[in-house]
């Protein structure tokens, strides 16, 4: 399906991802137009609800990005995204949902080139897995 | 029903050339509660800022939309603006359009617009949820502590003490001094550190301002920016020290260089701090060669340590000073700064001797006699050199502390990969931690002279008086709260924070969770760990999120069909 055009979230913490982002703009890196950024304050802070409330209305595709480990602002909050997003892409594929539609990253403040790179990575990634099946439920 | 009122910014064309601004702005007037939308050439610009304002009056707005940049840099300006035009500054949503969008869409118009569109109906839904905040305010407890009693400590005690701040200095050593006890002398000028340790000690005991804690073992710091707890063993006791403000200035050590260069195997190698001590004594050989960058820069250990150029420097002019004589093996001399630099020449004029080698060939050391023998290729005569020598000195790098670590756990301060303390930002927030109220200075931020570690104690003594002056702190009202009618008195809030200030309280027989808002820095950590929806951050809850979830489905719905 190669006119599929992708809906995809990404949470991005406000101290290194959102950072990360802001300067790959700044860069001007290029990069598909399929993601769209929420700012929270770190990555430990979105709920596997955000994600599976997502899913389940038919959005795409969920990016979790925070600090690297050890550098999250908050200092240990990233050990807990680590541990919570393989639990919600573990819930996802119980239910039927292939888990590689939700992905965790650590893309840091002086990162712009990976943000691009995982980006473009999983907006290709998504695109191979083609429309979340809800929607086809919903339309 | 609220009254938004969506300004995009066209950021002259750097936004415009991918987006059609116009496009979007029409697009936002049929979203749900915006009464108002426009655009601006230069939203940020005195005219632009002008406009909105105007706007806001004109329509009686009471929630304000910028699609424009990134909230990182100009969200104050805004919130600055929102407050001028009597609307609370937390009914104010930032969508970045620029950075996120036409930046790296630049040739995707059509795409780009579509996504702003989409970023713009997911801030107006979460900007109808947005609640007017108060932001908490907090006493500071009028009382700093410094932890370490080195150079940087006490330069740092000895200004707060003089700002008339009760100050604690705490030494876990039974001296004040740090490394400055071994080292008789500082370059560049020479002066006798003694003289400097004196002065500081005197004008901290004269004070009653200043009260000296030595051999005194730090065992807890709890607590935030004005409410500080420090507790600190002496003599088996543990005391409970209150502070509004922390300054770490821990230093440093010497790096060993075990089995370096035949190092506590052969006799007459020694460290620079070694060397230090026995020049102290008064004990000054007649030959000494000086190798420099050992155990530094290199793979394992990339840094400079700055400091050990210019102390070999100082020391092979002793040498020479006292009629014997002295070489300096390294790898580059870093003498930077201009007193620094006076000293080199200065060296070379008194004939200290310099070679240099290179890391694929480092010097070789074996015993002759009573004498050691040093052979180096030196790589700008292109050919190998031997030394005879009574002494050979390694100038190793001084490395984070062993319990650096320890440390920093209980401050909750970064370390970078090197185990030295890390500022908030190196040009932007130096001096300061990101944790609010603590401060760092000296060599446990980075290997520094003298003079550069008392400017640094001076800067940090300066900006631990702020919050201590002022009597007050501000929180950012993006602080978490639980609702007691959802919280069941679980608890996992209080494991997931990681600042302590969530606890479980007794209300009307039930157990609830209640945050203490000065001590939380809105990290929204307990909000995901919450089971039941009760606990919120202020501007991300869980309601306004879910709003931008379904505000970009909506819209990706719309746009299929
Ligand atoms: C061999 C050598 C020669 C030098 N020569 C010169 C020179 O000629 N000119 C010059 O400008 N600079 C020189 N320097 C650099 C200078 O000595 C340092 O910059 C300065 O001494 C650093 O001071 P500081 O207070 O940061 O650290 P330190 O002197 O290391 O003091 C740190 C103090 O903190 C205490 N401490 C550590 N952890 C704790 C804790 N958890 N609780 C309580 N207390 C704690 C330690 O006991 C120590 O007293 C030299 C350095 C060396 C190693
Ligand atoms: S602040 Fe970035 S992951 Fe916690």
């Amino acid at each position: 399906m190669s006119d599929f055009n992708p809906t995809i979230l990404a949470f991005c913490c406000n101290w290194c991802s959102y950072a990360g982002a802001d300067l790959a703009g700044v860069s001007r890196l290029q990069m598909p137009p399929n993601v769209h950024v929420v700012r929270v304050m770190c990555s430990a802070s979105v709920k596997g609800e955000y994600i599976l409330k997502a899913i389940s209305q038919g959005v795409d595709g969920v990016l979790v990005l925070g600090c690297h480990i050890g550098d999250c602002h908050y200092m240990t909050g990233n050990h807990r995204t680590a541990k919570r997003i393989p639990v919600v892409q573990k819930l996802l594929k119980d239910v039927g949902f292939d888990e590689r539609r939700v992905r965790l990253d650590w893309v840091s403040a002086a990162e712009g080139e990976k943000f691009q790179r995982v980006i473009t990575e999983f907006v290709e990634e998504i695109k191979g897995l083609g429309p979340n099946p809800v929607r086809e439920v919903m339309s | 029903m609220a009254r938004i009122g969506v300004f995009i910014c066209h950021c002259g064309h750097n936004i415009a050339s991918a987006v059609a601004v116009e496009e979007v702005v029409k697009f936002a007037r049929t979203l749900p509660d915006v009464v108002y939308s426009d655009h601006n050439l230069y939203s940020c610009s005195e005219e632009g800022l002008g406009s909105i304002k105007k706007s806001i009056e004109e329509n009686k707005l009471d929630r304000v939309v910028v699609a424009a940049c990134t909230p990182r840099t100009h969200e104050p300006l805004f919130r600055r603006l929102c407050e001028q035009a009597g609307i609370n500054k937390y009914l104010f949503e930032f969508v970045n359009i620029r950075e996120h969008c036409s930046w790296i869409h630049a040739k995707e118009p059509n795409a780009a617009t579509e996504k702003a569109k989409k970023l713009v109906a997911m801030g107006v839904s979460k900007a109808a949820l947005l609640e007017p905040q108060v932001e908490s305010e907090s006493g500071v407890i009028p009382t700093a502590v410094v932890i370490g009693g080195g150079l940087a400590g006490l330069t740092a005690a000895a200004s707060l003490v003089a700002q008339d701040i009760d100050t604690h200095l705490i030494e876990m050593e039974g001296k004040l001094g740090g490394q400055l006890n071994d080292i008789s002398i500082l370059a560049p000028n020479f002066e006798k550190s003694a003289d400097l340790l004196n002065k500081l000690v005197s004008e901290l005991k004269k004070s009653e301002r200043g009260h000296i804690h030595l051999g005194a073992k730090l065992v807890d710091v709890k607590g935030f920016v004005g409410n500080f707890e420090i507790t600190v063993e002496e003599e088996g006791v543990q005391n409970k020290i209150p502070a509004g403000a922390i300054i770490l200035a821990t230093g440093t050590q010497e790096h060993q260089p075990e089995g370096e260069y035949g190092f506590r195997k052969a006799p007459g190698v020694v460290t620079q701090l070694e060397f230090e001590r026995a020049l102290q004594r008064g004990e000054v050989p007649k030959r000494v060669v000086f190798i420099q960058c050992v155990g530094s820069r290199q793979p394992g250990r990339e840094y400079c340590s700055r400091i050990c150029c210019n102390t070999s420097l100082k020391n092979a002019l002793r040498v020479v000073e006292a009629g014997g004589t002295a070489a300096i093996i390294h790898r580059d001399i870093m003498s930077y700064g201009a007193a620094w630099e006076e000293l080199y020449r200065q060296a070379s004029e008194r004939g200290v001797a310099f070679f240099r080698y290179s890391l694929e060939d480092k010097p070789r050391i074996s015993a002759e006699n009573k004498h050691i023998l040093v052979e180096v290729f030196d790589d700008n005569l292109g050919e190998g050199v031997t030394l005879h020598t009574d002494l050979v000195v390694l100038a190793t790098p001084l490395v984070s502390r062993d319990d650096s670590g320890d440390v920093s756990r209980m401050l909750k301060v970064p370390r970078d990969k090197n185990g030295f303390y890390l500022e908030a930002h190196v040009k932007l927030r130096p001096i300061e931690f990101a944790t609010d109220g603590v401060f760092i200075c000296g060599s446990a931020r980075w290997p520094s002279s003298a003079r550069e570690v008392m400017c640094q104690a001076l800067a940090a003594a300066a900006k631990a008086a702020i919050p201590i002056k002022r009597g007050k702190v501000v929180t950012e009202a993006i602080t978490a709260w639980s609702d007691p009618d959802k919280c069941a008195g679980c608890g996992n809030c209080v494991i997931a924070c990681p600042y302590e200030a969530i606890e479980i309280v007794d209300q009307d027989g039930r157990k609830i969770a209640k945050v203490n808002e000065t001590q939380c820095k809105g990290c929204g950590n307990c909000v995901a760990a919450c089971p039941n929806d009760a606990m919120q951050q202020r501007g991300f809850t869980t309601r306004q999120l879910s709003a931008m979830i379904d505000a970009l489905v909506k819209r990706a719905l719309e746009e299929s069909s």
